[in-house]
């Protein structure tokens, strides 16, 4: 058996798809029987999660200005 | 979850319609790798100001190079091999600044680490039962980009060395899949894990914090 703390450092070959079939059948079983570690991996998904919805910063409006300026030019020139 | 109308145009989709003219097709395209070739282009060039011309630069190349681009390579393995190039040369032009040699994220990746303070189990390795992970009670199933949420997550980020930063940038806020990301930064498979688990462990240790907080302000 696994023991909690070498399951927090798995989480993330785990969530990859990284581990062998022997660790990952290991992995399920430790999760399916420990409240702290299903936790801890459902935390780890919902932090994923949570960073897929941030939206980076947007383009200063100089730069957005001269790249359209440079298209219309690359256009016209084609 | 997205259903199909709202899935965004893929890289090529956009490509052909840049080559027809369409100027929102372009402004879609910058908009979805600006912030990321910044960024990176500072890897590189270590200064904002100067990142910012490389990556300006490289879309003017892009435009120029676009009717050569047969799609070979994904778009963003093409797009990103022309601005690190341009980078590179930058870098080794101006004397102050320092390119990056091969094997720049392996500090980020070595030495000791515990996603979770050793403190919370016990000798054996189990939970200390007083400290065990809880479920976050105030997670918003329907999460939509609060500010405060953001907050949280980008100061854990602005805290990360810079390879475990990027890393986490492309995978889990832009979504690129792991091998484009490996190309990009040129790091291996087994780094580029070991630099996402950092980087995840630390921001999920974060948001730990900020949730355990909310349930005693509510209690």
């Amino acid at each position: 058996m696994m023991t909690c703390k070498e399951m927090v450092e798995l989480v993330t070959l785990y969530l990859e798809g990284a581990l062998l079939p022997e660790d990952r059948a290991r992995f399920e079983l430790h999760m399916g029987l420990c409240h702290g570690c299903a936790a801890y991996i459902e935390q780890m998904r919902q932090t994923i999660y949570l960073a897929g919805r941030i939206n980076e910063e947007s383009i200063p409006d100089h730069v957005e200005i001269d790249l359209l300026n440079a298209f219309r030019e690359w256009k016209s020139q084609r | 979850m997205e259903n199909e109308q709202d899935r965004p145009q893929t890289d090529l989709a956009l490509v052909e319609a840049i080559k027809s003219g369409d100027e929102s097709a372009f402004q879609k395209l910058v908009e979805r790798y600006y912030s990321s070739m910044v960024r990176i282009a500072a890897l590189y060039v270590r200064d904002s100001a100067v990142a910012e011309d490389v990556t300006q630069e490289t879309w003017i190349a892009v435009l120029k190079g676009l009717d050569k681009f047969e799609g070979r390579s994904s778009f963003k393995t093409w797009l990103f091999t022309i601005l690190t190039n341009r980078a590179k040369t930058r870098a080794g032009r101006e004397d102050r600044y320092v390119p990056l040699g091969p094997g720049w994220e392996t500090e980020d990746a070595t030495g000791e680490f515990d996603a979770v303070s050793a403190e919370r189990f016990v000798n054996d390795g189990d939970w200390n039962s007083a400290f065990m992970p809880r479920k976050w009670e105030e997670f918003p199933e329907d999460y939509t980009a609060s500010r405060e949420l953001r907050t949280i997550i980008e100061e854990a980020l602005a805290t990360l060395p810079a390879a475990q930063a990027e890393v986490i940038r492309l995978r889990d806020i832009q979504g690129w899949p792991s091998d484009e990301v490996c190309n990009v930064l040129a790091i291996s498979e087994t780094n580029q894990r070991v630099l996402l688990h950092r980087a995840r462990s630390k921001v999920r240790a974060a948001l730990e914090r900020y949730f355990a907080g909310e349930q005693v302000d509510r209690s």
